[in-house]
């Protein structure tokens, strides 16, 4: 076996968490890969854990999806046994049990955000191999290799609603537009004290990135269009 | 644990268990951690990164923390496994406080249990992927001893983990005393992080200290370390090259 131990397994997928003052914003795209084949163009990689909790997937989508099914279970227990809503921390740590546990056979990155009444919008990181990283952002997928350096020049504390949704549609959208593992449509889930509101970008609400071109329906549209101006003298 | 048996006519066995157990390797990983004795007690200095491969993926990872009253341990490798290890100590200290009986354990208590520990997963091949630095102060007594993830364990008057042991070590055998005082002991440390910083990849600018002494443990606020580049040689590189028009005069 190769043990290439400066080459981590790259995994499909872009997702972001981001907290601003009030919350928390995640966001991801919507491919799921087969190899080449493009299984899925219009996945859903946000999942629930409960009402004010969810994690952004990526990596497997067998084993992340197994790994938020059985914290979902967990944490549907324990918010009975518990009277009111289970925290971002308890959900991070459940995430993490099984992360760790199971390291030998899991390939999955997982962030976690939500918002309890304790500690307001929390993000916690948990890449392969089961650490736990609270972070006030996080990235993570194959398409996150291209935002390192634009977080950390655009990222900044205390941000509006508003602004951390457009930092996490902008930062996707530059994802996708470099990584083949990503593409489809920037999905964000916004969680406050409020509650949930999950919205949709699909490809062509997205703003145009270096080399690339308006969305045409047709060449004889452009064809039929007004011709070259004559060259001026 | 799963064992293989191979039969005479090639059928292979496997134990009813899980499957294999054994941490192949690192995702997350800290670099060198540095620690010395000096004249009140023990300074450990780590940087606060953890990559992940060659990227420089977290920079905020604390990897000192105090255990007890007395002790202080450092960690260098798979932070997933730092992290468990910290939940053995909980658990350790939890159930030394139940005995409510005055005594607390010191740092040569806890450095016995985590070479007991490191030494016991060596055996059945599944490693925690960490190097451990140990230090404390109790009853007077300095203790600084180190663990590695094959179990080996040993004391001394100044130890390093990783890059450290090839960049700092030469620089404290040189330079170590029995007499330090906080300020040159820190600035001993900060010699050993400079250079690390200067030659190790996976280091980054932003590092802690930790003080240990008799009265207890502390952990600085992170900070970041001044560099330089101003050598001639460096401004200048090509000047007295072989086959440049340009001459070092």
């Amino acid at each position: 076996m190769d043990l290439n131990l400066d080459a981590p397994h790259s995994m499909g997928t872009t997702i972001i968490g981001v907290t601003y003052n009030g919350g928390v914003v995640l966001g991801a795209d919507s491919r799921t890969s087969t190899g080449m084949y493009v299984a899925n163009r219009a996945s859903d990689k946000i999942t629930q854990l409960t009402d004010n909790v969810y994690v952004c997937r990526s990596g497997s989508a067998a084993d992340s999806q197994v790994v938020s099914d059985y914290v979902r279970y967990f944490l549907h227990q324990h918010t009975i046994q518990q009277g009111q809503p289970a925290t971002v921390k308890v959900s991070a740590n459940l995430i993490r049990m099984l992360a760790y546990n199971n390291k030998n056979m899991l390939q999955t990155g997982l962030i976690v955000g939500g918002w309890d009444k304790y500690e307001g919008g929390k993000i916690y990181g948990i890449p392969l191999g089961g650490t736990v990283v609270e972070q006030p952002f996080a990235i993570g997928g194959s398409g996150s290799s291209y935002l390192y350096g634009f977080f950390d020049q655009a990222w900044k504390e205390d941000m509006t609603k508003e602004e951390a949704e457009q930092l996490v549609v902008k930062a996707v959208s530059l994802a996708i537009a470099r990584d083949g593992a990503s593409g489809g449509v920037v999905r964000t889930v916004i969680i406050n004290s409020e509650g949930v509101t999950r919205n949709f970008y699909p490809g062509d609400k997205l703003q145009l990135w270096h080399e690339e071109l308006e969305p045409q329906n047709s060449l004889l549209d452009i064809l039929n269009a007004a011709g070259p101006e004559p060259m001026a003298m | 644990m799963t064992f293989t048996i191979q039969i005479e006519n090639g059928t292979e066995v496997r134990n009813a268990e899980a499957d294999s157990q054994r941490t192949l390797y690192p995702y997350v990983t800290g670099t060198s951690v540095v620690a010395i004795k000096y004249k009140d007690g023990i300074l450990m200095a780590s940087d606060m990164g953890g990559s992940y491969g060659s990227t420089l993926r977290y920079k905020n990872v604390e990897r000192m923390k105090a255990i007890g009253k007395h002790s202080l341990l450092g960690a260098s490798g798979e932070i997933s496994d730092f992290q468990e290890i910290l939940r053995y100590l909980d658990e350790l200290t939890l159930n030394d406080n139940m005995w409510d009986d005055g005594n607390s354990l010191g740092p040569k208590e806890v450095h016995n249990y985590l070479t007991r520990v490191m030494y016991n997963r060596r055996n059945k091949f599944n490693p925690l992927w960490n190097t451990l630095v140990l230090g404390g102060v109790k009853n007077g007594e300095k203790y600084l001893g180190m663990v590695s993830m094959i179990g080996v364990s040993f004391e001394d008057n100044h130890v390093a983990t990783g890059f450290g042991n090839h960049l700092a070590r030469p620089i404290l055998r040189d330079e170590w005393r029995e007499d330090l005082s906080f300020e040159e002991g820190v600035k001993l440390l900060e010699k050993c992080m400079r250079v690390l910083l200067y030659r190790d990849r996976s280091a980054i600018n932003k590092l802690q200290i930790a003080k240990m002494t008799e009265e207890g443990v502390t952990v600085s606020e992170p900070y970041s370390l001044k560099t330089f580049w101003e050598f001639k040689a460096f401004t200048n590189p090509t000047v007295g090259a072989e086959g440049s028009w340009l001459y070092d005069n």
